[in-house]
């Protein structure tokens, strides 16, 4: 029997984990923090169909609970080399080596640091916080301004270190888009008397019921949205934030002061996934793992007994990389026979 | 005193924080389906109008949209209310009436002389 690792314990990971539990196939499975989930543990609903977190989280959680599946959290694996016919090794953190015959690299994203865009504020101006803290609130009943009020204005900016040649990412993260009118859309269940723009360059609701909730948001909870890059922001005397943009549908430039804003922060490959990607020579463009071919064989990699999916390889929502990972189990399947 | 003949441009930066609204709010109440507006433009790329004048009726919508409503209501006058701009809009906005609507709303007509005519806008 060919004993497989799987590195990560997101989404991706547990999802490709309990389909080889299932098939009879043993795995190990290595999460670097206390516990898995730990990107989505902090989320308050999912797109498109507001979803609890909590609920997704338990039914993953559950699925590690297969018989099979060995958990291995508090472990980071940082050392990645092919060592002929043993295998794979792993190292860890600690030094401790692992082999095994097949490795499936689920390492994931990690948001964009808003720091890296000074003018917009992040971390200088209270009234300037992420995605990530945004959904936070959202999830604990907590969006107030730096006063600890309810806020009178939240504005979102779309494609913070995404799409952007200044942060090196050229690429479009996908996922934010349609977050940030999840989240106007939250905001105003919970404070419907807040106003609520969203700064876009594009809305790209690519998913299904996307656009369906982009219209809700203007039907039933008037979200307004404003095209246009939000260029700078500033604190004003009593906590707020001033930011300008040009309104690009009137050609003109427009300035606004809000309690909050916020910056829709972009995926970008995970500490593991560039450190890995580098070790076993599968590194592809910005830090992300390279597949073969992303029609046909998604989920192989140039390197022999190594698979990769979900974030690790490019931006994704939780639906997809939970799909990519059924893809990549049942490829390693294919490869056991 | 000498003068110069300059004089000090007035601002153009839409300044969010001091526009008065009551107008588009007044507009919305009327014409509800405005709020699912895109800003596509296939309005302005349909208009008949548009193609003998520079009549542009999604730059008019907008800027109503963000209350600068200097000088709508003469550039509004072009409109011929042909309707092909209804035939267009992917999302179903209820163009025509937006321009009866915002005709009345610049000319100050009273508002409940036109919500009588406005019923198959209310749902």
């Amino acid at each position: 029997m060919k004993s497989i690792s799987i590195i990560g314990a997101g989404p991706a990971g547990i999802e490709a984990a309990s389909i080889l539990a299932k098939q009879g196939v043993d795995v190990t499975i290595f999460e670097k923090s206390s516990s898995p989930m730990k990107n989505v543990a902090d989320k308050a609903y999912l797109f498109p169909n507001f979803a609890a977190a909590n609920d997704i989280v338990e039914a993953m959680n559950k699925k590690l609970m297969l018989p099979g599946i060995t958990q291995q959290n508090d472990t980071d694996i940082v050392g990645l080399t092919r060592e002929g016919q043993r295998g794979w090794k792993l190292t860890d953190s600690q030094g401790n080596s692992y082999y095994t015959d097949m490795v499936l690299l689920a390492t994931g994203y990690t948001p964009f640091d808003a720091h890296r865009k000074e003018e917009l504020g992040y971390s200088i101006y209270g009234g300037v916080v992420t995605s990530i803290e945004m959904e936070r609130m959202i999830r604990y009943n907590q969006v107030a301004n730096t006063m600890m009020e309810k806020p009178r204005r939240v504005v979102f900016l779309q494609c913070v270190g995404s799409r952007d040649e200044k942060s090196g990412n050229h690429y479009c993260s996908k996922v934010c888009c349609v977050t940030a009118v999840k989240q106007a859309i939250e905001i105003k269940k919970q404070l419907p008397d807040t106003e609520t723009f969203i700064f876009y360059m594009d809305l790209r609701m690519w998913g299904q019921h996307f656009e369906e909730m982009y219209r809700m948001s203007q039907q039933e909870y008037g979200v307004r949205y404003v095209r246009g890059r939000i260029s700078e922001a500033s604190g004003t005397f009593d906590g707020r934030v001033q930011i300008k943009a040009e309104d690009t549908l009137m050609g003109m430039p427009l300035k606004m002061t809000t309690d909050l804003l916020v910056l829709m922060v972009g995926m970008e490959a995970s500490a593991g996934t560039r450190c890995l990607a580098q070790a076993a020579g599968i590194c592809g463009e910005y830090g992300f793992a390279q597949s073969i071919d992303p029609h046909l064989k998604d989920c192989q990699t140039t390197q022999e007994g190594l698979f990769v999916c979900g974030t690790c390889k490019r931006p994704m929502s939780i639906n997809d990389a939970v799909n990519d990972a059924r893809a990549a189990a049942l490829a390693i399947i294919d490869e056991i026979k | 005193m000498k003068t110069f003949g300059f004089t000090i441009s007035k601002g153009r930066q839409i300044n969010c924080d001091e526009l008065n609204n009551d107008k588009v709010e007044k507009l919305l109440e009327l014409v509800p389906s405005y709020k699912w507006c895109i800003g596509c433009g296939g309005c302005t790329a349909a208009c008949t109008a548009a193609a003998f004048s520079d009549y542009n009726i999604r730059r008019i919508h907008t800027a109503f949209y963000r209350a600068q409503y200097e000088g709508l209501d003469q550039k509004l006058q072009r409109c011929m209310l042909c309707g092909k701009c209804l035939l267009v809009c992917p999302r179903g906005v209820n163009t025509r009436s937006l321009i009866i609507n915002m005709r009345r709303i610049l000319a100050n007509v009273p508002t409940n002389t036109f919500k009588q005519n406005n019923k198959e806008e209310k749902q």
